[in-house]
């Protein structure tokens, strides 16, 4: 044997392993768009042309992000304690997380709705949904700030919700979790009595007027989960539709127990005729505990009102409110096409994607072609409601979204893609892959009657690889996508904050020049406010002590107080007096068992500080106001209980 | 009796001890791509035991009904070993006797070994992949999931590719041993 037949003999081998194994397969990579950079790039100075309102999933936030540069603008806290502004922590902010449970400094905030007119948007306001502890959020886009939060009573995972109506005049809140509602006795009972005692409820969330947020009236449904919703619009207007699953009404191991049936239900709510059957009395008043908060703009001061009753409709017992269209598998997404025409059921464990009619829901219900009921609530046709199935689409169906241009873009998570399919024939065009597991898509102005056809976000579920690695937990990947041309184009990848589930995105020309830049003195109500350097001064009633403050570039006034005992609960009142756009003072002092104070131009913020030791402590601005900033600072002198320290304060002396 | 030459038996013995390192490395592998797995999921079947991200395919398997793969599914891992001792052991007396029949017989029991294994696995993976839960959460009409034998084989999301690991190339290696013996016994192969 020599080293040329070794080697003979090596290549035969070789070449055999090559026929008996084949070659691993070349896993598909990412996709390089050549002038992607181009289309993403804003150059410094420039602005992006669209303000995408981002949910922050279990954050509880909101986010602000500039498209199409992927860059995050602000972060603006909705359900969630904030320590860098101080929501929470204030006293004048506290009341908003007051819940009937007591004060929720968390939630998980899941979806966005932006106000409408007409089905467009109108850039009012941003609605937020807390998953957990049930509630609804209004945050006004000219400050971009939670102006009021209204809590949801007998609801359980408010997850199908804030969506809204095509002008404004609701926002909905409906139970993920069915639960037994009522008085203590009918809600202490086994939870293997699911059939018998748990209830969904769908509540109508006046929101068209700020400041007032009323359930309008609460619709009480079988024993289902609700997932998403949407509106109707245009010839549409008027009907809201729910998808729904666990129509199997299973109460443990759900993954199994819900998935077993072969069609679950889009729920289709005349709310209109809901109206009509309120209007005339027909409702029941029952009583309920759940709070109001509201946040007054001249004050900055919010404040919690508990109600007492809620006026509900179940959905059984008053024909021609609801009806049943089944829809395959568990249906995950339920969205309405730009035209009011067509609703699409995105069954998550379905192999098709079913498309509804209006017009033939409509023609259904007039001849009424059911093919049974449910728990009482009439179940349509499957064939008579559907225009037609896109056979083939890809594997879990998540949420579609519109481009206005007939065609309709469906998240896949199972396979990792978004599909683009004709709505009128049917038929998948396109398909591109994301990185990874796509949740929610966005168009801007997708969800509304005029979708600006540009741009796609795909918010993804899992990171992997996508960006620097961080230990285990990583930045959710969102990613942007050119939809204008027939090719859906990947342009960009970019990092997001908390876990984005849906979010919304409208043009920066209808809200950038109502930006509220500072807040006028003249026009601050707050109780505490210091409108000017002269009118400082020191309140004691007894325990309380209330500084009256002012900070202006670059000291506060007073800056040296003494008199302070242990014992006392000491409040700052600060009131900034700049009147100048992007000048905020913040105030800390040592030892607060509270966050910091950042308070805007105009506006009066309160510290409660309650000294815990005898001792000199310092004071200081937080915020970065001018180049004396470091200078912006003071003392406060506090002695022991019961000592004859007067209280004194000065500034400059 | 046709007796083999010195060299042949050397070739011989070499190609059964090769064999024993057969214990130490997974015999043979199945990976999985899928978008959200851009870094593959791997399984290593050994001679007695399966290694790799099983929890993972398990995890993700439990949503179309598929069952849990585990050890204990295996009855064969509890002989292999023992069968692959006896192929040696045989494989050594071959070259001790240096007889060309045992050559042979050596070179068929191998065969008869390689073909039982992969007939084996294509059994598994067959009931496997077509003996699914009929509650699972996701059920596609006419879908099965039998993996591939050998090769690539696209299932829903995934991509699946099957293959021998250095085990299964060393068998192979082994068996081709074998043959280069009796070819150079028949003077085929001069060298």
């Amino acid at each position: 044997m020599n080293i040329h037949s070794i080697v003979r003999t090596g290549l035969l081998f070789t070449a055999a392993a090559a026929v008996i194994g084949g070659c691993k397969p070349k896993a598909p990579g990412s996709v390089d768009t050549g002038d992607a950079a181009s289309k993403v790039y804003v150059a410094p100075g420039k602005h992006d042309e669209f303000y995408n309102i981002v949910s922050g999933g279990f954050n509880g936030q909101m986010s602000v992000v500039g498209l199409p540069s992927g860059r995050v603008l602000k972060i603006l806290p909705v359900f969630s304690v904030h320590p860098e502004n101080g929501y929470g922590f204030s006293e004048e902010s506290k009341a908003m997380l007051n819940t009937s449970h007591g004060f929720v400094p968390w939630d998980d905030l899941h979806h966005i709705s932006l106000s409408v007119t007409n089905g467009e948007h109108d850039g009012r306001w941003a609605f937020g949904n807390a998953n957990n502890t049930p509630r609804v959020a209004r945050v006004d886009l000219t400050t971009f700030e939670t102006t009021e939060i209204l809590e949801i009573p007998n609801s359980a995972g408010n997850h199908s919700s804030p969506f809204i109506t095509a002008n404004s005049e609701y926002i909905v809140a409906s139970s993920r979790f069915s639960v037994p509602i009522g008085d203590d006795k009918s809600r202490d009972v086994p939870i293997n009595t699911y059939k018998e005692n748990f209830k969904g409820t769908v509540s109508f969330v006046r929101a068209d007027k700020e400041g007032d947020m009323h359930i309008a009236f609460q619709l009480v449904t079988p024993g289902v989960n609700f997932d998403l919703a949407r509106a109707g619009k245009n010839k549409s207007h008027g009907w809201f539709f729910f998808s729904t699953y666990n129509t199997e009404q299973a109460h443990t191991l759900l993954e199994v127990n819900a998935s077993q049936k072969d069609k679950d239900f889009i729920m289709a709510v005349n709310w209109k005729k809901a109206e009509e059957y309120i209007k005339a009395g027909k409702g029941k008043i029952v009583k309920a505990k759940y709070v109001h908060n509201v946040l007054d703009h001249s004050s900055g001061i919010a404040t919690s009102t508990m109600k007492d009753e809620v006026i509900q409709l179940n959905i059984k017992e008053f024909p021609e409110i609801a009806y049943m269209i089944p829809c395959p598998k568990s249906p995950h997404g339920t969205d309405v096409d730009p035209t009011g025409e067509y609703i699409i059921g995105s069954g998550k464990l379905a192999a098709i994607i079913p498309v509804f009619s209006f017009t033939k829901m409509m023609k259904a219900i007039e001849t009424k072609d059911y093919e049974g009921t449910y728990d009482g609530i009439p179940v349509l046709k499957y064939e008579s409601v559907l225009k037609g199935e896109v056979t083939k689409p890809g594997l879990g169906p998540l949420h579609t979204e519109f481009d206005g241009r007939g065609y309709a873009y469906t998240s896949m998570f199972v396979s990792s893609e978004v599909v683009k399919w004709d709505i009128e024939k049917l038929e998948v065009v396109d398909r591109a892959p994301t990185y990874y597991s796509v949740g929610h898509l966005m168009v801007p102005g997708g969800p509304t009657t005029k979708p600006h056809g540009k741009y796609l976000v795909a918010y993804n579920k899992i990171t992997k690889d996508r960006y620097l690695p961080t230990g285990p937990e990583l930045a959710h990947s969102a990613q942007l996508y050119d939809i204008s041309g027939d090719k859906i184009k990947l342009l960009l990848d970019f990092p997001t904050i908390g876990e984005p589930h849906y979010a919304e995105a409208l043009p920066a020309s209808l809200i950038k020049d109502k930006q509220v830049k500072f807040y006028p003195l003249e026009k601050n109500t707050h109780p505490y406010a210091t409108k000017s350097p002269d009118a400082t001064k020191i309140e004691r009633k007894g325990k309380e002590v209330h500084v009256y403050m002012t900070s202006i570039r670059s000291h506060f006034g007073p800056d040296n107080i003494e008199g302070i005992k242990l014992g006392d609960e000491v409040y700052f009142h600060v009131t900034n007096l700049e009147q100048d756009w992007d000048v905020p003072h913040g105030f800390a002092i040592k030892g607060a068992n509270t966050a910091e104070a950042l308070i805007m131009p105009g506006a009066t913020q309160t510290l409660k500080w309650v000294p815990d030791r005898v001792g000199v402590f310092p004071f200081y601005c937080t915020d970065f106001c001018s180049a004396l900033h470091q200078e912006m600072q003071g003392y406060i002198r506090v002695s022991p209980a019961g000592s004859n320290v007067s209280l004194i304060y000065s500034l400059g002396k | 009796m046709k007796t083999l030459t010195r060299s042949n038996r050397i070739l011989l013995a070499a190609s059964s001890l090769l064999m024993v390192v057969a214990y130490f490395v997974p015999f043979w592998k199945i990976e999985m791509w899928a978008p959200q797995y851009p870094e593959w999921l791997h399984m290593k079947i050994w001679l007695y035991q399966i290694t790799g991200d099983i929890d993972i395919i398990n995890g993700l398997n439990h949503y179309i009904g598929m069952k849990h793969i585990k050890v204990e599914m295996f009855p064969e891992f509890k002989v292999m070993p023992y069968i692959l001792a006896a192929l040696i052991g045989f494989g050594m007396i071959s070259a001790v006797a240096g007889q060309r029949w045992l050559a042979w017989t050596f070179l068929l029991l191998l065969v008869a070994a390689g073909t039982a294994g992969l007939v084996d696995f294509y059994l598994w993976g067959y009931d496997y992949g077509h003996n699914l839960d009929p509650t699972a959460a996701i059920v596609v009409p006419g879908m099965v999931y039998q993996p591939p034998l050998i090769g690539t084989k696209e299932l829903l999301n995934f991509i699946a590719y099957s293959a021998p690991d250095w085990g299964g190339w060393i068998l192979a290696t082994s068996g081709m041993g074998v043959i280069v013996v009796l070819l150079r016994d028949y003077r085929i192969l001069k060298f």
